[in-house]
């Protein structure tokens, strides 16, 4: 047997391992399948607004965008010799890196309204997930950018190109071979924090979870569907980031 | 190929004053003088941490000097992001390491700053480079990443890269330090050509030969200093400076 098909065999039997620790717990299946399209968001909520699933991966997918954005520049803040934009760099990664995100979201959420904006419960969870990984994502840069050889920069800019040239076609090419699959493990990580989020009363796949655990008295199946959910979703996440690894040609560094 | 015309015909490209550099405690450049006339070509040579390479990142701002003034074509080298910018256009550098582009091939490696920072068209930049790795003999490598060359190669179409920025002066610091002796000859007969074409040059180099063939001056630095500074029949045959003197005995010894 090929080592792929002894793999498989392995994880059959754990899989059969973990059903079988699964089944003892006398799962109520009708349930789940009533309440799984809940989950899939196969149906809006009674204001018309998506749930479930669509709901975690929608705030996911916006969480990357800024993260990332955010993860870049606080790098280029650390790798600054301005005192103020490595002042500010500092500041926000330590922060956000140093301390729960379930309060960082509650300032947000609670604390923001003080000052006068009142963010919705959408966007305090899209600022919070962001804030919180673009301090993590901006470690991830930082050290594939100083990766890169002192030599490359030097003669792209011995070269007479501009700073912010030299960052966007000689240096950042050559990093992100490096951030690629960090950054990927973040997102996965991020995938799964956004089930704090429902603490704001998102409808997101742990929110519906929870809910209808508590309102049926069986929490273990909707907690159990959640978790197949976030895997699954995590399953198709590493495979996006293996098709992008691929898009690198090892030869070329 | 010292057949110049009188030096002091010649305009004034560039001239460092009373320049001083410290890393740390460390005073690598102690008040360096040097002037270089259009058309000037001159071997930097000295043992190793003399202060040969950072003299010549002075010129071209990879390293900032502390004291003393460096003006290249009369501007005068500054943190200034523009006037910078225009220095490095016209200052091209060759690197001990190549530093080649590894994600971009010969031909990118090449056009990248000319369609970038000269604003030429990528048809114009792309006829400029080939017809420059032609003259660094490398046509054949245009699609190529630099991995897949040899280091011989390499230092080519670093020279090849540097000049499609059209430099009026060109910068080499240690080129063959690098590399296997059999791919020193190459890259040394690279330079003599682009000196034979009246390029102005400023070499950091052990090699001694193409000092004495190619130089017309000959610049001997220990311990940040300039210590001598001579045409190379001169300098060779009859070196002033006992440090001179002792630093050519153990570099010729095995020539």
């Amino acid at each position: 047997m090929s080592f792929k098909g002894k793999v498989f065999l392995v994880w059959m039997l754990l899989a059969a391992c973990f059903a079988a620790f699964v089944a003892s717990f006398d799962l109520k299946l009708s349930l789940i399948a009533e309440k799984l399209p809940f989950l899939l968001g196969l149906h809006l909520t009674p204001n018309g607004f998506i749930q479930g699933l669509p709901l975690t991966l929608f705030l996911c997918l916006a969480a990357m965008v800024f993260s990332t954005i955010l993860g870049f520049l606080a790098a280029l803040g650390r790798l600054s010799g301005n005192p103020l934009a490595y002042g500010l760099a500092t500041f926000y990664t330590s922060f956000f890196r140093g301390t729960p995100l379930l309060v960082q979201l509650m300032l947000i959420y609670l604390g923001l309204p003080q000052l006068g904006p009142v963010p919705g419960a959408v966007p305090a969870g899209i600022i919070a997930l962001s804030l919180c990984y673009g301090a993590y994502i901006s470690e991830i840069f930082r050290a594939g950018i100083q990766a890169v050889p002192n030599g490359q920069r030097e003669a792209a800019a011995a070269l007479g190109l501009p700073r912010w040239l030299v960052m966007y076609k000689v240096i950042l090419p050559q990093a992100l071979k490096l951030i690629v699959p960090p950054l990927g493990a973040q997102f996965i990580s991020m995938l799964k924090d956004s089930s704090l989020v429902s603490m704001v009363g998102l409808w997101e796949i742990m929110f519906l979870a929870q809910s209808y655990g508590r309102s049926s008295y069986r929490y273990m199946e909707m907690l159990l569907t959640a978790a197949v959910l976030y895997w699954l979703l995590s399953i198709v996440f590493e495979a996006i980031q293996a098709r992008i690894e691929a898009r690198f040609p090892q030869g070329r560094h | 190929m010292s057949t110049a015309p009188l030096a002091a015909d010649k305009p004034e490209m560039l001239r460092l004053e009373g320049v001083h550099k410290h890393f740390g405690s460390h005073h690598v450049l102690r008040n360096v003088s040097l002037s270089v006339r259009q058309g000037d070509k001159v071997v930097l040579c000295g043992p190793s941490g003399s202060g040969k390479s950072t003299l010549i990142r002075c010129i071209n701002r990879l390293v900032s000097h502390d004291q003393g003034r460096v003006l290249v074509e009369g501007i005068e080298v500054s943190d200034h992001a523009r006037d910078l910018e225009l220095i490095r256009r016209d200052v091209g550098m060759v690197f001990q390491q190549f530093n080649l582009f590894p994600h971009l091939t010969i031909l990118e490696n090449c056009t990248l700053a000319p369609t970038w920072a000269r604003k030429m068209g990528k048809k114009d930049a792309e006829a400029l480079a080939l017809s420059l790795l032609e003259r660094v003999h490398i046509p054949d490598q245009a699609h190529k990443y630099p991995p897949q060359l040899s280091g011989g190669q390499q230092q080519r179409a670093a020279i090849a890269r540097a000049l499609c920025m059209k430099p009026k002066v060109m910068l080499f610091d240690e080129p063959t330090s690098a590399l296997d002796p059999e791919m020193v000859k190459e890259v040394l007969d690279v330079m003599t050509e682009l000196a034979a074409e009246g390029m102005t040059m400023i070499c950091v180099t052990h090699e001694m030969g193409f000092a004495r063939k190619v130089a017309d001056q000959v610049v001997f630095m220990d311990k940040g200093e300039i210590v001598e500074e001579a045409p190379p029949e001169e300098f060779f045959t009859a070196p002033r400076n006992e440090r001179t003197r002792q630093f050519l005995c153990q570099i010729l010894s095995h020539e």
